[in-house]
């Protein structure tokens, strides 16, 4: 059993690795042939950066546009990343000190991330505007990273799991040493829908974590009088 | 006529998100165009026989030619950030004028054909083949979207759903079934030389009669100069300007404000047009084509400078665009920004002190400023972020005396679009354009209430325009709209005077005595 979760581990890493590189050369080849910053925006790169900055951490826009949405979402995400660079613990030995200074929090933020999937899940239930724009993949990734949510909480309040053995197996994951998985249905859960989460993440609309970094009317400078920008295709016009 | 075939709506204090209501507009058509202006643009006459394939080719096309295209499609979460965003859904309730529900007709079929999940899951993932009833919806939807950006600045990646709606229109062109309203204004830029196809003589006209009206009104012989080579400024402007209300007001002003500014400018008969609509239909080569037209007009008529005149879309090409689509502009006068908005020019010279105004002039209005979304969410006047809402205001408020602004996020950034904009400024699109009108008119309502306000001004054409027709629909007067030059023109002093040797008809009244 412990084999085929690796190699599980395995797939799925490469999947998304992969999946997520692809992705991220299609994004940059893709020319962007005229300025389209959506303004007022930065009329400097440090602005850009600053203003990609807001978006990614503060979520600035979504902050503008729905408070509730802003607040579950955030919520969300936050928990999300305090979870993620708390589970860095499984991978590495010894921590780093960050990784351990968050442990505390971290141990909570399962609640943020939990909490706020649920409002999410509300709001595309009972917001009329949303249910419309919804397919069943929505409501699926929903579920999904609830499930993976509570499965993990569970792990962590109530029915603990032999960490230490997990750690071992995952830190020998490197190394081909790697020791026994144990045969804990929750951790199972766990781990698999994490697996299936990595190896959907490249084709769905999880795309938007390389997405807000690439999108044009976010991180181009406005600058257009002061610097002539023309791209490759466009060029090939001028000439001929 | 059109106003018995639909209910207009009704205004509300505040900006209320309505319960969706499916199928509302689906009705909607706009004239497709003739195979003559679709062959004048490039684009197949009549919709082509294997039309699938070449719309799917053409989509992938672009998705290799416009990073935008692609990132947009893959990024959207369905968070529904921007669904109470967009005038159309707030003034018609129909779920598929919700930015992310118009984006999704194009992006059903994106995932369709172009992704994994799509091709292997389509109901999962809501992708759907490519129909003659999808390809109907398109022609309906991305021609009630103005290309506004509103909600662009409200989603959390950006997407902007103009570049999927003019990202639509050019697929459509492709495989040929265009919009009359665009397609045939794009032919006669290219033939003609402006959108109104009004050719070189009647222009003529025009300016000798606004000479003879400012004469008669100031006794000063202000010059509307056409095609005169060697002046410093080519001035480009929308070609509403040469002729209709309030629009031509406006123009008035601009030569008033060069007149006391004591430069030498000139109008293009090559470019009498600022606007430029190959934008709205997403195509870069007629876009690039008719701003070629302004670089020629520069070259040939050795100007030091380009401004341009009122007009949103155009301003956004103009700023943004330009340098990319007919630059470098390498052989004007780099001391000043190519090109210039008449309002930075204007704004430049009352903080010079060359121009003194009577602002009781404008005493019988009291004045409110619509932000023009090409102008609030496209582009930047001045050197600093924001410029563009900034400079208007302080123009408007150097010659008037009372001024007051719309609720906070019905202007700047989050201004309302009039309806109008994005190529559906066009009769068969009526019932569209005001019912997407309602968002601005409530807040219009709300401030002449309030704070008594009595007119809109604003920097647009297609704005003035579709003001004009708006209005009355909404219980208003349609003279309630106007240029912001015209309140420059109503205030300005002219100070400098005509000497009698210069004044129009010296000497020829001798002769006749
Ligand atoms: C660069 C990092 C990221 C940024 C800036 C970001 C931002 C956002 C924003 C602004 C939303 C829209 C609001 C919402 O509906 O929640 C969203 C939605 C979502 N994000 Fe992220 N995100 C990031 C990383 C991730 C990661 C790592 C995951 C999961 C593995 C994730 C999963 C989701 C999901 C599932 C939704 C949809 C929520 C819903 O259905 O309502 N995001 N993200
Ligand atoms: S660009 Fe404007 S008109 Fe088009 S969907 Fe967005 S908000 Fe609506
Ligand atoms: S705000 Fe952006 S991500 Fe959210 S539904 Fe609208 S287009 Fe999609």
């Amino acid at each position: 059993m412990s084999s085929v979760y690796a190699l599980l581990f395995i797939v799925a890493t490469l999947v998304l690795v992969l999946g997520l590189a692809r992705k991220i050369v299609q994004y940059a080849k893709a020319p962007a042939p005229l300025k389209i910053p959506t303004t007022p925006a930065p009329v400097t790169q440090t602005g850009v950066v600053m203003r990609l900055f807001r978006e990614v951490v503060l979520f600035e826009s979504l902050f503008k546009s729905t408070k509730w949405t802003w607040i579950f979402s955030w919520m969300f995400h936050l928990g999300l990343f305090l979870v993620l660079a708390r589970h860095v613990r499984y991978f590495i030995d010894p921590v780093w000190l960050p990784i351990a200074l968050i442990q505390p929090f971290g141990k909570y933020a399962a609640f943020a991330m939990i909490a706020g999937l649920g409002g999410l899940l509300i709001r595309r239930i009972f917001v009329d505007r949303v249910r419309y724009i919804s397919s069943p993949s929505d409501y699926l990734w929903l579920l999904l990273l609830l499930v993976i949510g509570m499965s993990g909480a569970m792990m962590t309040f109530v029915v603990h799991t032999d960490v230490v053995a997990v750690k071992q197996f995952f830190t020998g994951f490197w190394t081909f040493s790697g020791g026994d998985l144990p045969m804990d249905p929750i951790l199972l859960v766990h781990l698999t829908l994490v697996a299936v989460l990595m190896i959907l993440l490249p084709f769905s609309k999880l795309l938007h974590i390389p997405g807000v970094f690439f999108s044009p009317t976010r991180n181009q400078v406005d600058n257009p009088r002061e610097k002539r920008h023309v791209v490759e295709w466009a060029r090939k016009l001028e000439d001929s | 006529m059109a106003k018995a075939e639909f209910e207009t709506p009704e205004l509300t204090e505040f900006i209320e998100v309505p319960k969706l209501v499916e199928g509302t507009m689906e009705h909607i058509t706009c004239f497709v165009a003739k195979p003559e202006h679709q062959e004048a643009l490039g684009f197949p006459g009549e919709k082509v026989e294997n039309w699938k394939e070449v719309a799917i080719d053409k989509m992938g096309d672009l998705l290799s030619r416009y990073r935008s295209f692609q990132v947009f499609l893959d990024s959207c979460v369905k968070c529904g950030a921007c669904t109470d965003k967009c005038h159309y859904y707030l003034g018609t309730k129909d779920p598929k004028n919700m930015p992310v529900g118009r984006q999704d007709l194009l992006r059903k079929v994106y995932r369709r054909y172009f992704t994994f999940a799509g091709k292997y899951f389509p109901k999962l993932v809501g992708a759907t083949d490519l129909t003659e009833e999808v390809i109907d919806d398109w022609y309906s939807y991305f021609h009630q979207c103005s290309q506004c950006r509103r909600c662009s600045v409200f989603c959390p990646y950006g997407i902007d759903t103009a570049e999927i709606s003019m990202a639509a229109r050019e697929i459509l062109d492709s495989i040929g079934v265009g919009q009359k309203y665009c397609n045939e204004i794009i032919g006669k830029v290219h033939k003609i030389g402006n959108n109104l196809g009004l050719p070189g003589p009647a222009i003529e006209d025009t300016l000798e009669g606004l000479e003879e009206d400012v004469w008669e009104e100031t006794d000063v012989a202000v010059k509307y100069p056409l095609d005169v080579k060697g002046v410093d400024i080519l001035l480009v402007t929308p070609s509403a300007d040469f002729f209709a209300e309030p629009h031509v007001d406006g123009l008035i002003g601009y030569g008033k404000v060069f007149h006391e500014a004591g430069v030498s400018w000139t109008l293009s008969t090559k470019a009498s047009e600022a606007g430029n609509f190959g934008m709205f239909i997403g195509s870069y080569e007629n876009m690039r084509r008719v701003s070629l037209r302004i670089r020629e007009a520069a070259l040939e008529l050795g100007v030091k400078r380009i401004v341009f005149g009122e007009c949103g879309h155009a301003w956004r090409i103009a700023y943004s665009f330009l340098n990319t689509l007919a630059g470098p502009f390498d052989f004007l006068d780099p001391d000043y920004p190519v090109p210039q908005h008449i309002c930075e020019f204007t704004l430049n010279e009352i903080e010079q002190g060359t121009l003194e105004f009577d602002k009781s002039e404008n005493d019988d209005m009291s004045i409110t400023f619509h932000d023009s979304c090409n102008v609030a969410r496209a582009s930047r006047m001045g050197d600093k972020p924001g410029g563009q809402f900034e400079i208007p205001r302080k123009v408007i408020k150097a010659v008037v005396n009372n001024y007051h602004d719309m609720e906070w996020d019905t202007i700047h950034e989050r201004t309302f679009c009039c309806g109008g904009g994005g190529g559906l400024l066009t009769d068969d699109l009526m019932e569209v354009r005001v019912k997407g009108a309602k968002p601005r008119m409530s807040a219009f309502k709300n401030v002449m209430e309030e704070k008594g306000v009595t007119h809109l001004a604003a920097i647009c054409a297609i704005c003035k325009s579709q003001f004009t027709k708006v209005f009355p629909y909404y219980g208003m007067d349609m003279f309630q709209i106007v240029s912001v030059h015209q309140l420059v023109s109503n205030a300005i002093v002219m100070n400098r005077k005509t000497p009698p040797e210069e004044a129009p008809g010296y000497g020829e009244d001798d002769d006749d005595e």
